[in-house]
């Protein structure tokens, strides 16, 4: 077990490092891209250009430009904006996750509280009514591309129904920190985690659903009914939990994304400063640096979270280990 | 010899009540969009790519401007929705007609999901065979790199490329894809979703080769040609086409999220995305701007996962590819 962990970790970093190199490629060595010309604003003349270049190493070939960056991201911690200047960018980030670590794990207590509830009770009414009714309405929120959700959102909350009781306490959009003012950051994150939650609380009710139904057929099913124990015991500790073993494995990968930074568009849509809402002005930017930063920032979630979820997978399943 | 299986599953497919509504709904929805200038010409009389800013129209017989300027002088508001042929959904910023730019929108994002899903199909299944059939170095080469691509956060890989190759298009040897053609965010949703695909193609090859009917046509001598086309292809089918509506409407999701964000379809061309986007700023006072597309994604995405489900039960019924499949929606941006 411990041999395979340190396999599965040794390759995450391997992993880490390929996709490193990969992001450079992609920003520094696509043709057009030209990071000097950005900085140097309109009409700039070869002189400026070639001052910049030799400014930032822009000029010294590709590995070396690769390996400075790297050692001023990871070793030294100074990398700074290009296109705002002398801003260092791991400050940047470290001000950025809380927001977003706040909006994905309100989201996700929600999203597991409510998945798990409608996937049991679809399971259990199966044959019923309510079960394909459910499911209908489970996949309509699977359906639904986040961002227009939340200006539909918006649209009431901000707008339309934001005389009413029901939604005059929702604040203009933004974002207050916790530590500043704890209920106000409720407030500015309700509607977001909802929006968030909806769209996986569809696919992860179906998901249980279907394993609730696979354990059911299955012989210690049986032989827990047979035992006589209560129909409520076998749901509970038998059924509900082999069928989680999927659902916590595909939970890890989805928190580790969106933890990244994947929850960009409810970001960019609800005005919250996080890391998604970062990638993507440095996006827009062509902010090298800092999209070199936020990008293995995500990946590093990413792969972390694959690893752990292998490692988790073969201590349930000692047959993994081996292959 | 492939006909009953396959005969069998369509059978299957036309029972199911749901994925054949949903399929009548998905036609409805692709030929409204293939009538797009049908609908420009004939009911709307506008050109839904030129600015009209300045033009009036005719509602309940009164001449009204398009754009008109706001009580308080500051800014201007485009017209809502008129329940007449011109503007029945209102104009955008530009005093655009929005239903007529909807339908050509919905040609972008359904042409754009398709080319993406076709592209997936073809390279996933070629670089899945191959490294299934070839094994050793090639498999390692090919699964290493897929494996490199599934640990890059999808949403991430495909806001890089379409940053950078929207700065100059694609131009590889004697392709060229221009930087405001559909064909490239085609190329580039095309492209993320390879491994999703790769990877259980592969598989499906590697469990295939051990099978008694292939060894025997490897023992009879048969060629590699004969043995993908003949034993292999035939065999794999029936999980690429389990993937394919799935993919397909993860692309309309993925197209409509980037074009969201600038970063997709470009002007002049219009997708469901990008009037969502030009609905942002109209948001409160326009908001059909922004509505109406949505819920054309939101009806079209739902016909196809039904579908989807629906082509899973027929061809799968034992559930063999289902835990697969859900991988690819890992894919979808949130």
């Amino acid at each position: 077990m411990i041999a395979f962990t340190a396999r599965r970790l040794a390759s995450a970093v391997l992993v880490m490092l390929a996709l490193s190199v990969l992001v450079f490629l992609i920003f520094f060595a696509t043709p057009g891209i030209d990071p000097a010309r950005q900085m140097a604003g309109k009409n700039p003349t070869p002189e400026t250009i070639a001052a910049i270049e030799a400014e930032f190493g822009l000029d010294r070939p590709l590995p070396v430009q690769y390996l400075k960056m790297m050692d001023r991201l990871v070793v030294s911690r100074d990398l700074e904006s290009y296109s705002n200047r002398g801003a260092e960018i791991l400050p940047q980030i470290a001000r950025a996750a809380p927001v977003t670590l706040s909006l994905v794990l309100g989201a996700a207590i929600l999203w597991v509280v409510l998945s798990v509830a409608i996937g049991v009770a679809a399971a259990v009414l199966r044959g019923r009514i309510w079960d394909p009714l459910l499911m209908a309405i489970a996949l309509i929120g699977m359906s639904m591309p986040v961002f227009w959700l939340g200006q539909v959102a918006n649209l009431f909350t901000q707008d339309r129904w934001h005389d009413t009781v029901l939604f005059s306490w929702v604040p203009p959009l933004g974002y207050t920190p916790l530590t500043e003012d704890p209920v106000l950051w409720f407030k500015h994150l309700v509607i977001p985690w909802i929006t968030l939650a909806i769209l996986y609380i569809g696919f992860y009710s179906r998901v249980l659903r279907a394993a609730l139904i696979e354990t059911e057929s299955q012989d210690f099913v049986r032989t827990a009914r047979a035992k006589g124990i209560s129909e409520r015991r076998v749901l509970v500790r038998h059924t509900l939990r082999t069928s989680m073993i999927g659902f916590v494995s595909l939970f890890g990968l989805d928190l580790g994304a969106l933890v990244a930074g994947g929850a960009l568009l409810t970001e960019v849509v609800f005005g919250l400063p996080g890391v998604g809402r970062l990638t993507y002005r440095a996006l827009a930017n062509l902010d090298l640096p800092v999209i070199m930063a936020t990008v293995l920032y995500g990946a590093f979630f990413v792969v972390l979270m694959n690893a752990l979820v292998d490692v988790l997978y073969a201590r349930l399943d000692p047959r993994i280990r081996e292959a | 010899m492939s006909g009953s299986p396959w005969r069998l599953a369509l059978a299957r497919l036309r029972r199911n009540r749901g994925a054949m509504a949903s399929a009548v709904m998905l036609c409805v929805i692709v030929a409204a969009s293939v009538a797009a200038p049908l609908y420009a010409d004939h009911v709307a009389h506008t050109d839904p790519f030129a600015s009209n800013v300045n033009g009036t129209t005719t509602v309940d017989g009164r001449e009204v401007d398009v754009v008109a300027p706001n009580a308080s002088g500051l800014g201007s508001t485009p017209i809502g929705p008129t329940l007449e042929g011109r503007y029945f959904l209102g104009a955008d910023a530009q005093g655009r007609d929005v239903a007529a730019r909807m339908l050509y929108g919905g040609r972008s994002s359904l042409q754009i999901a398709l080319i993406a899903a076709v592209l997936t199909a073809l390279i996933a299944t070629v670089l899945g065979i191959v490294a299934g059939l070839a094994g050793g170095w090639i498999d390692a080469i090919i699964s290493r790199f897929l494996d490199l691509i599934w640990a890059f956060p999808v949403y991430l890989l495909a806001i890089s490329l379409a940053t950078v190759l929207l700065v100059q298009g694609i131009e590889l040897g004697p392709i060229t894809v221009d930087a405001s053609s559909l064909w490239l965010p085609a190329v580039i949703i095309g492209l993320i979703y390879v491994p999703y695909l790769a990877r259980p193609v592969r598989g499906e090859t590697l469990s295939l080769r051990r099978q008694e009917f292939v060894e025997a046509a490897i023992a009879q001598g048969a060629s590699n040609p004969r043995l993908v086309f003949g034993e292999l292809l035939p065999n794999v089918a029936p999980v690429i086409i389990v993937f394919l509506p799935l993919i397909v409407a993860t692309n309309i999701l993925t197209e409509s999220a980037l074009s969201y964000l600038s970063i997709g379809v470009q002007a002049p061309n219009a997708s469901w995305g990008t009037i969502v986007q030009d609905g942002q700023g109209l948001l409160y006072t326009r908001p059909w701007v922004s509505i109406a597309p949505g819920i054309l994604i939101v009806l079209t995405v739902l016909a196809l996962n039904v579908i989807g489900d629906g082509v899973q039960d027929a061809l799968d019924p034992r559930g063999r590819i289902r835990g697969r499949r859900r991988t690819l929606r890992r894919g979808a941006v949130a």
